[in-house]
C-alpha cells in the first residue's frame, strides 16, 4: 500500500481520536441542555475550574491564598500535604456537586420558564464568575497533572504496523494518552447510559427532559434533577479537564476548549448523547483530514478551527436539528 | 411631576407618533445630545477620549447593528467579531488604494461592503435557527479571521501583518493616526453613533422592522400573515453588518490605528457585542448603548477604584472585575430579564405616577 | 447612563489629579492574568524587583527614587491603550509594552507624545532603524536576528553547511509567528536548507495535524515560534512523537520553565533561543536580601532567578542604565522622557559594567546609535534540563548574519516611513 494512502488512514484514526475528546467537552453541554433547556456556555470554564481544583487539592495548595496574602499581609501557598490522586478526585467531584447546588439554588432556580437566551446569558456570567473564581482561589500559573497518565505515541501500535508499507511508512502513530482517553469516554458513555436507563434518578432525568410540567406532576423534583445533571456535567467536565490538561498543562486556556465542542453539538444535536459521540468522531476525522489532504498543501495549514465549523454548517443545511436532534415541530 | 403626559396635547399624526411622546424626554434628549456635541469636546483629554468615549461609541454602534440581527429579528450571531473584522480591512485597502478620497466615504462603503459579507452569511439563517444559527455564525468568525491573516492582499503584504492607519483628515481636522486630536476623534465616531442610532431608530418602527419582529416573535406565522421571510432575514443581516462594519472601520481607523485581525477580531469580541445588547436589553436602541456604557465602564471604574485608589495588587483587581461582572449579569438577570433597557422603562413607567402612585 | 459617565468621571478625573511627586516613573505594563499569565507574571515580577534594589540600594537612580506604576493588561491591546494613556500623564519616562499588539499600537502615539518605548526581543522588528524609528528601540534582539541566530547555531553544529537538509518552522498562525518567515526563507535559498512551514491555529490547543506532518517528512530540525498554551502542547507532541528533543529549537518566548514543565521528563533535552543567559547572578542574592526580606517582592516571590524574571530583570537594568546614561549626558537628575530617548540611544554596554551591576554576561555587549536602535542582535541556544528543572546555556552569545538581516530592515522601514510620511533623520 502507498505510504500516503496509509498516512490517510494514520490521519483519520488520529481524527478519531481527537474527535473522542471533543465529545467529552461536547457531552457535558448536551446533558445540561437536554434536561433543562440551558445552553450552557460555562462547560469550557467548568472544566478548567475542575481541573484546578483537581491539582490545587493534590498539591495541597492554600484556596485564595493570593487575596488572604494581599489582605492579611500573610505569606501563606502550601498547606504543606499532598493528597493522592484518587482522594483528590473524590474531594473535587465533591466540590463539583457544590458548585452544582450553588448555581441551582443561586441562580437557575430564579430563572425557571424564562426564554433560552436569557438562560444562556446567565451562563456567560456564571462563565466569568467562574473564571475570576478560579483564579482567585488556584493562581494563574501553569499546573501539571500529575494523575500519571500515560503519554507519548505507542511503540508497539508502530512495531507491529510499521511492515504495511514500505521503507517510507513508519507505522501508524497513536497517542496513548488517546487511546486512555477513548477507553475513559466509553466508560463515562456507558456508565451515562446505564444511568439513564437504569436508575430511578436517571428515569426521573429523562422523564424532566421530555417534559417538565409532566415529571414535575408524578411528583418528581425538578430542583433535584436540576442539581443532579449539573453535578454530572461537572464530573464530565473534570474528565474533559483532566484529559485536556494532561496534554498542556492547567492553564487558562482550557476555557477554550469549548469552542472545540460547539461544531460537535451542532452537528449532533443538542439533545442526543449517542449525537455528540458521533459528531464528534465526524468533526475530528473531518478537520483532520482536510488539513492533510487540502488545508495543509494547499491553503497553508491552520484551517482546521474554521473547517470544523463549516463542515457543521453543511450538515446543518440538510439537517437544521443537527444528526441526530430532536425533529423540530412548529406549530402556529 | 415633570414626567407625564398630561397637557401635552398631539395635534398631528406625527407628533403622536414621534419617538419621545413626553415632552421631559424630548428635552432630556436635547440635553443629552447638546452636551455630547457642545460640550464634552472641549473638555475631553486623551485619556477620557481614548480609555472610554472612543470604545464606548464604536462598541454602541457594534451593538445597535447586532442587536437589529438578535433583538429585533430573532436571529442569534456570534460572527460580530468577523464583521468588524470586514469594515476594518476594508477600510484599510480603500484608504490606502484611493488616498485621497474622504475617510467618510470609505467608512461608509466599508459598511457596505461588510453588508454584503453579512449578507452572505446569512443565507443559511433561511434553513438554521436558534442556537444551531448562532453556532453556524461562528463559522463566518473563525472562517474570516482566517482569511485575513492567510491572504497577504488584506495588509498590503508588509511583513508585520498588522494594518495601520495612515494619517486621514475631515474638514482639515486629523481624525486618524498619531496626531488626532481627542476631541477629532471623538467627535467623528459620535456623529456615526448619532446617525447609525437615528437609522436604526427609524427603521425599526417602519415596516421593515415590523417584519423583523414579526420573524422574531415567529417565523412561520409571520410568513403566514405574509411577511418575506428571506427578504426580513437577509435585510436584517445587511442592515446589522452595515453597522457593524461601521464599528468595525472606526475601530481600526479611529481608535486603535493598527490592530492584527485575531489579536482585535477574534472570538471574544463576538462575544463581547453580545453581552452588551443582553445586559443592555434586547430590542432596544438604549439598550444597546447602555450595555456599552456597562461593559465599558464598568472594568475602567472598578480599576480606577481598587487600583488606583485602594492600591490592591492589579491581578488580584482583574480577577474580582470577572467575578463581579459575572455576579452582575447574573444577578441583573434574575432581578429583570430583559436587561438594563427594562429597568430604565420600568422607572419611566415609575416616574409617570410619581410621586402619587395608585 | 449618563449620572454613571458622570460618576466615573468625577472618580477619575480626582484619581488623575493626585500629587505630581518628582519621582523617575516607570510605567509596568504587565499581564499577570488571562491566558498568558504564565509568561507576565515572572516578567513583571523581575521588571519590579530591580527598580526596587535600585530605590533600596542606591536610593534610585542618581539619586532619584524610582517609582512603579503597575497596569495589567492581560496581554489586551485595548486594556493597554488604557493603560498607555492613564500613565503616560503621571510623566512615564519609558514604556515596555510586552506586547506586539500593543507595541504597534504605541509607536505612532509614543511618537506623537514624545516617549520612548523599549520592545526587547518582540514588537516591530524594523524598529531597529532608528532613522525612520526615533522613539522606539527594539536592543538587545529581534526575531529576525533571532531566526538568524538559530540558523548559524545549526550550520555551527553541522560544520558550517546545512545543504540538503530540511527545516521546519512550526508557527503561531499571526503576526507574530509569522516573522521569521521571510529571513528564514533568505537564509534557506542562501545555505541551501529546505523550509516547510506549519501554522497553528490560535489558541494551539490541538496541534495533531501538524506533528503528523512532521512525523511523516521527518524533518532534521524543527524550529518553533510559539506563545500560551501551543508551546506547552508543541513540546509534549514533539515528544510523543518521538522527535529528539535536542534537534527541536524554540524561540526565545518559547524557552521558559512554565513551557516544558507540564511534558515532565519527556521535555528533557529540548532547546530555546535566549537573549539573556540565565545563571545565578550575584544580583539576585542583592534583591533576595534587600527587597524580597524586606517584603517588597512584586509578586509572591516564587519566581526568582527563571527565564523570564531574569529577563524582566534584564529589560529594567537597561532601562536603568539608559536613564543614568540620561542623567550623565544633560546634568540633571529629574530627567524627562525625551532625555531618557537620549540615553537610550547614547546607550553602551559593556561586559565590564554588566559586571559591576553583578550580573556578568546577562546579555551580549552593545552599543545604540541613531541609526540602529537594534543592538547586537545577538542570542545564545540553550537546553532545557528535566532532572534538574534547569535551562543550561549551551553556547555563548551568537551572532546574527547581518548581510541578510539589514536589508531587510531596510527595505520594511521604508515601507513604513512611505506610509507614514516619515523623513528618515535622526533627532
Amino acid at each position: 500500500m502507498s505510504a500516503d494512502f496509509l498516512y490517510g488512514i494514520e490521519v483519520i484514526i488520529n481524527g478519531l481520536m481527537a474527535g473522542v475528546l471533543y465529545a467529552l467537552v461536547a457531552l457535558g453541554f448536551v446533558l445540561i441542555f437536554k434536561a433543562s433547556g440551558i445552553f450552557n456556555y460555562a462547560q469550557g470554564v467548568m472544566a478548567l475550574f475542575a481541573a484546578l481544583t483537581l491539582v490545587g487539592i493534590m498539591e495541597g495548595q492554600v484556596p485564595f491564598a493570593h487575596l488572604l496574602n494581599a489582605i492579611f499581609g500573610t505569606d501563606i501557598h502550601h498547606f504543606g500535604w499532598e493528597v493522592p490522586a484518587l482522594l483528590a478526585i473524590f474531594l473535587t467531584v465533591l466540590v463539583m456537586v457544590a458548585f452544582a447546588w450553588a448555581v441551582q439554588h443561586f441562580v437557575f432556580r430564579h430563572l425557571v420558564g424564562q426564554e433560552p437566551i436569557i438562560l444562556f446569558m446567565a451562563t456567560i456570567g456564571l462563565a466569568y464568575f467562574l473564571e475570576g473564581v478560579g483564579d482567585l482561589m488556584w493562581g494563574s500559573d501553569i499546573k501539571t497533572i500529575a494523575l500519571g497518565l500515560p503519554q507519548g505515541g505507542s511503540f508497539w501500535v508502530e512495531d507491529m504496523t510499521a511492515s504495511l508499507g514500505g521503507d517510507d511508512f513508519y507505522g501508524f502513530f497513536i497517542d496513548k494518552l488517546d487511546m486512555v482517553a477513548t477507553v475513559v469516554a466509553i466508560v463515562l458513555v456507558i456508565s451515562l447510559i446505564a444511568f439513564a436507563q437504569y436508575t430511578k434518578q436517571g428515569r426521573a432525568m429523562r422523564a424532566v427532559a421530555d417534559d417538565h410540567q409532566a415529571a414535575l406532576s408524578v411528583g418528581i423534583s425538578l430542583n433535584y434533577i436540576w442539581v443532579l445533571v449539573w453535578s454530572l456535567a461537572g464530573i464530565v467536565a473534570m474528565v474533559a479537564g483532566i484529559m485536556w490538561g494532561a496534554k498542556s498543562g492547567v492553564q487558562f486556556s482550557l476555557s477554550l476548549i469549548a469552542l472545540k465542542a460547539l461544531p460537535v453539538l451542532m452537528l449532533g444535536g443538542f439533545t442526543s448523547i449517542p449525537g455528540a459521540i458521533v459528531g464528534g468522531l465526524i468533526i475530528g476525522v473531518g478537520e483532520k483530514l482536510f488539513e492533510y489532504t487540502i488545508g495543509a498543501p494547499f491553503l497553508g495549514g491552520a484551517t482546521e478551527n474554521w473547517f470544523a465549523y463549516m463542515l457543521a454548517l453543511i450538515f446543518l443545511v440538510f439537517r437544521p436539528q443537527g444528526l441526530f436532534g430532536e425533529r423540530i415541530i412548529e406549530r402556529v | 411631576m415633570l414626567y407625564r403626559e398630561a397637557g401635552d396635547f398631539k395635534t398631528s399624526y406625527e407628533a403622536d407618533n414621534q419617538t419621545f411622546p413626553i415632552a421631559f424626554d424630548r428635552y432630556r434628549y436635547w440635553v443629552v445630545l447638546a452636551v455630547a456635541f457642545l460640550v464634552i469636546p472641549f473638555m475631553i483629554n486623551d485619556y477620557w477620549a481614548n480609555a472610554i468615549f472612543v470604545p464606548f461609541l464604536i462598541y454602541a454602534i457594534a451593538a445597535i447593528g447586532l442587536n437589529i440581527l438578535t433583538g429585533y429579528c430573532g436571529q442569534v450571531s456570534l460572527g460580530t467579531g468577523g464583521f468588524m473584522a470586514v469594515g476594518a480591512y476594508a477600510c484599510y485597502k480603500l484608504m490606502t488604494a484611493f488616498p485621497d478620497t474622504s475617510i467618510v466615504i470609505h467608512i461608509v462603503l466599508a459598511g457596505g461592503i461588510t453588508a454584503a459579507v453579512g449578507t452572505a452569511f446569512g443565507l443559511p439563517s433561511l434553513r438554521i435557527k436558534g442556537f444551531y444559527l448562532a453556532v453556524a455564525t461562528l463559522a463566518a468568525q473563525f472562517f474570516l479571521v482566517w482569511l485575513f491573516n492567510k491572504v497577504s492582499w488584506f495588509y498590503n503584504y508588509s511583513a508585520s501583518g498588522q494594518i495601520n492607519a495612515p494619517e486621514r483628515f475631515v474638514a482639515g481636522f486629523a481624525v486618524t493616526g498619531p496626531n488626532t486630536a481627542p476631541a477629532a476623534q471623538y467627535l467623528i465616531c459620535l456623529v456615526f453613533l448619532t446617525l447609525c442610532a437615528l437609522i436604526a431608530r427609524n427603521l425599526t418602527r417602519g415596516t421593515i422592522g415590523r417584519s423583523w419582529m414579526a420573524i422574531r416573535d415567529m417565523d412561520i406565522a409571520a410568513e403566514i400573515i405574509g411577511v418575506n421571510p428571506l427578504k426580513a432575514k437577509l435585510t436584517a443581516f445587511a442592515v446589522s453588518s452595515f453597522f457593524i462594519g461601521i464599528s468595525g472601520a472606526l475601530f481600526f481607523a479611529v481608535y486603535l490605528g493598527a490592530v492584527e485581525v485575531g489579536e482585535a477580531f477574534g472570538i471574544q469580541k463576538s462575544f463581547l457585542v453580545l453581552f452588551m445588547i443582553i445586559i443592555g436589553g434586547l430590542g432596544s436602541i438604549f439598550g444597546s448603548l447602555a450595555g456599552a456604557a456597562f461593559l465599558i465602564l464598568f472594568p475602567v471604574a472598578w480599576k480606577v477604584l481598587a487600583v488606583d485608589l485602594l492600591g490592591w495588587p492589579t491581578d488580584l483587581v482583574v480577577h474580582q472585575q470577572f467575578m463581579l461582572i459575572g455576579a452582575l449579569i447574573m444577578f441583573f438577570l434574575i432581578k429583570e430579564p430583559h436587561g438594563l433597557a427594562q429597568l430604565w422603562r420600568l422607572a419611566k413607567e415609575k416616574l409617570r405616577l410619581w410621586p402619587f402612585p395608585y | 447612563m449618563k449620572m454613571k459617565t458622570l460618576a466615573a468621571m468625577a472618580l477619575a478625573g480626582a484619581v488623575a489629579s493626585g500629587p505630581a511627586v518628582a519621582d523617575l516613573v516607570i510605567p509596568d505594563l504587565s499581564y499577570r492574568t488571562g491566558p498568558y499569565a504564565a509568561g507576565g507574571t515572572p516578567f513583571s515580577d523581575g521588571y519590579q524587583d530591580y527598580f526596587n534594589l535600585l530605590n533600596a540600594r542606591d536610593g534610585g537612580i542618581g539619586g532619584e527614587p524610582v517609582r512603579i506604576v503597575e497596569c495589567e493588561t492581560g496581554y489586551n491591546t485595548e486594556k493597554g491603550v488604557e493603560c498607555y494613556e492613564s500613565t503616560k500623564g503621571e510623566g512615564a519616562l519609558i514604556y515596555q509594552p510586552l506586547s506586539t499588539g500593543i507595541t504597534y499600537q504605541l509607536i505612532p502615539k509614543a511618537t506623537a507624545d514624545e516617549i520612548p518605548i523599549h520592545t526587547m526581543g518582540y514588537g516591530r522588528t524594523s524598529a531597529a532603524n532608528g532613522e525612520v524609528f526615533n522613539w522606539v528601540f527594539n536592543y538587545p534582539a529581534n526575531y529576525w536576528d533571532a531566526a538568524s541566530v538559530a540558523v548559524n547555531y545549526l550550520l555551527d553544529e553541522n560544520g558550517g553547511d546545512l545543504n540538503g537538509k530540511t527545516i521546519a518552522l512550526v508557527y503561531h498562525n499571526s503576526a507574530y509567528g509569522k516573522e521569521p518567515i521571510r529571513t528564514l526563507e533568505s537564509l534557506a535559498e542562501m545555505h541551501g536548507f529546505e523550509l516547510s512551514q506549519l501554522a497553528v491555529d490560535h489558541p494551539g490547543q490541538e496541534q495533531k495535524s501538524q506533528w503528523l506532518q512532521i512525523r511523516r517528512e521527518r524533518p532534521d530540525y524543527v524550529l518553533m515560534w510559539g506563545w500560551g498554551v501551543m508551546n506547552q502542547v508543541a513540546v509534549q507532541e514533539a515528544a510523543n512523537i518521538g522527535f529528539p528533543m535536542e534537534n527541536f529549537i524554540g524561540n526565545w518566548w518559547a524557552g521558559a520553565e512554565h513551557d516544558v514543565t507540564p511534558a515532565g521528563d519527556a521535555a528533557n533535552g529540548y532547546k530555546s533561543l535566549n537573549m539573556n543567559r540565565v545563571i545565578d547572578y550575584p544580583v539576585l542574592a542583592d534583591i533576595q536580601s534587600m527587597v524580597h526580606d524586606a517584603g517588597n517582592a512584586a509578586g509572591d516571590g516564587s519566581h526568582m532567578g527563571s527565564v523570564l524574571y531574569v529577563r524582566g530583570m534584564y529589560a529594567a537594568m537597561l532601562a536603568a542604565e539608559a536613564i543614568a546614561k540620561a542623567q550623565e549626558i544633560h546634568g540633571v537628575a529629574d530627567v524627562t522622557p525625551a532625555m531618557v530617548r537620549d540615553g537610550m540611544e547614547a546607550l553602551e554596554i559593556t561586559d565590564a559594567r554588566m559586571g559591576e551591576l553583578g550580573m556578568e554576561g546577562i546579555g551580549p555587549e552593545f552599543s545604540v546609535s541613531c541609526a540602529d536602535h537594534g543592538g547586537a542582535g545577538q542570542g545564545l541556544v540553550q537546553q532545557w534540563n528535566a532532572a534538574d528543572s534547569t535551562w543550561v546555556p549551551l553556547t555563548d552569545f551568537i551572532s546574527p548574519d547581518d548581510a541578510v538581516i539589514a536589508p531587510l530592515v531596510a527595505e520594511d522601514s521604508a515601507a513604513f516611513a512611505a506610509e507614514s510620511g516619515i523623513t528618515p533623520g535622526c533627532l
